[in-house]
């Protein structure tokens, strides 16, 4: 584990977990953040026959950079009538929010940031911090649109949370662990192994399972789709409507740190769908490392299919919000209170059963 | 000795610090000119009308209200899914009938509307001719 490596390095457990918790935020959520600002406008702009940013760098590649750069630039403005302690620390509540979830994600065998027996849970549960800082940015802002904005995506948020949990409820009822690297080790081996084909057992009842875990997934998708305020779900941001809902009055930095919270939190919810049913780090096929004898490439490899699955999912996002219109709030609602939850509902106790065989 | 969650801890205050280090540097180099517009609130571009902070739909409280209650129910179902298997088929209808309770609860909620974001209802008028004087009346 990289923990006890610098640990044995620096001799303290204080530097070893303030250097561990500083990994994830600068080798990946940062380079990632850069990377998926591209991609999302590279791929709109492809999908509308458009070509997208091409003057900074090789088809425009380091168009977030010169962004950044810009963004740097900004003249921060508070307007007179915000509040102004609550209007700071909103975005240190959402961004803390989410790279909280981080600790809990197991990016190789080699890299969980903290080995938590509750994993899923505490993500669950830390990111209702997020929802308190989207609600704090709206009301201190005193503005309609953002006040609108927040609401809507509180109640967004907080409503597709009950058929996420379901749906991790069953995952947990059929492999009995809420620990995510267990999860991961659990679906070793290859493909066939992963919780959407039924998981690591061999018998009838992963053949049963698989159709319900189809559907689970799916409910997962959906909900998560939601959590992270993306279109067909973005009603609380809907730019023809509220602006830029809940952060219409940043500007600058703290605009900049929203951002950067929503574009981790793709990965976060990314990452937790393929822990959950994709086999987390494990690779599909089997690993060239122990093929040559070279343990050492093991956990590069996790590192990369890891990669490879959650930008997969951040990329079906990205398709699915330049294909699909936006709902509207009732739609929304329906959507997740008539449909999602009853369907989350049978699957949890068919899922039950099954288990029983 | 660092726990699990003091390694949280440190994960919660890395982000901390990284936001304000992230706003203050960029303190340093940005223009600061604020004006009088500047400072206004936005309603894009106008002179904003009224204070914001004014009441909202109810369904929002209705909607926090239910999540509240599956919320808990939900935090109870987890340690029972992490051990039901231990105690056979006894241990899954125990966890069926609170979910069972849990979707009576749900179903009472949907019948009495509780669901449904507020939309305009159509109601057409109903036309009825007077059958001694012959014209058209419209019935509310």
């Amino acid at each position: 584990m990289t923990y006890d490596f610098f640990y044995k390095l620096f001799g303290s457990q204080v530097i070893a977990a303030i250097i561990q918790s500083l990994l994830p935020l600068f080798v990946f959520i940062l380079p990632f953040a850069l990377f998926a600002v591209w991609l999302e406008r590279k791929v709109s702009a492809h999908m509308q026959d458009r070509l997208g940013p091409m003057r900074v760098g090789w088809h425009g590649w380091l168009q977030t950079v010169a962004d950044i750069l810009k963004l740097i630039q900004k003249e921060d403005i508070i307007a007179t009538a915000n509040d102004k302690p609550l209007f700071n620390l909103a975005p240190v509540l959402v961004f803390v929010g989410t790279y909280a979830a981080f600790a809990a994600i197991p990016f190789t065998s080699a890299f969980i940031g903290s080995n938590l027996d509750l994993g899923v849970f505490f993500i669950v549960a830390v990111s209702g911090f997020v929802v308190a800082g989207i609600l704090m940015a709206g009301w201190a802002s005193n503005n309609k649109y953002s006040l609108l904005g927040a609401m809507r995506s509180a109640a967004q948020i907080i409503s597709y949370e009950i058929p996420t949990v379901m749906v991790i409820i069953t995952i947990v009822m059929i492999t009995g662990t809420l620990n995510l690297n267990t999860l991961s080790q659990l679906q070793t081996g290859h493909f066939w192994n992963w919780m959407i084909f039924g998981g690591p057992v061999f018998g009838v009842s992963k053949f049963l399972m698989i159709p319900f875990m189809i559907i689970s997934f799916g409910i997962i998708y959906i909900s998560t789709l939601a959590e992270v305020n993306r279109t067909p779900f973005d009603i609380p941001e809907a730019e023809s409507e509220l602006v830029s809902g809940y952060h219409t009055e940043y500007s600058g930095m703290k605009f900049a740190m929203f951002f950067l919270a929503e574009y981790a939190n793709m990965f976060a919810v990314s990452a937790i769908v393929t822990a959950l049913f994709f086999g987390g780090y494990q690779s599909p096929i089997g690993y060239i490392g122990h093929l040559l004898g070279l343990p050492w490439l093991v956990p590069i490899e996790q590192l990369f299919w890891f990669t490879a699955k959650g930008l997969f999912f951040v990329f079906v996002q990205m398709w699915l919000r330049w294909t699909l219109p936006r709902l509207r709030v009732d739609q929304l609602m329906t959507a997740c209170w008539k449909y999602l939850i009853p369907i989350a509902f049978a699957d949890l106790i068919i899922i039950g059963l099954i288990t029983l065989i | 000795m660092l726990t699990d969650f003091g390694r949280i801890f440190a994960f919660m205050l890395i982000a901390v610090v990284f936001v304000v280090i992230a706003v203050l540097a960029a303190k340093f180099i940005r223009p600061s000119r604020p004006s009088k517009e500047k400072l206004m609130t936005y309603e894009c571009g106008e002179d904003p009308i009224g204070s914001p902070w004014v009441k909202f739909n109810i369904r929002f409280y209705v909607v926090a209200l239910i999540f509240l209650i599956f919320d808990v129910e939900i935090v109870l179902l987890i340690p029972w899914a992490l051990v039901y298997k231990e105690f056979g088929f006894g241990g899954f209808l125990i966890g069926a009938i609170f979910l069972f309770l849990l979707g009576l609860g749900m179903a009472y909620e949907w019948r009495k509307g509780d669901l449904e974001w507020v939309k305009p209802k159509v109601i057409p008028p109903v036309l009825k001719k007077n059958p001694v004087t012959n014209e058209v009346e419209v019935q509310a």
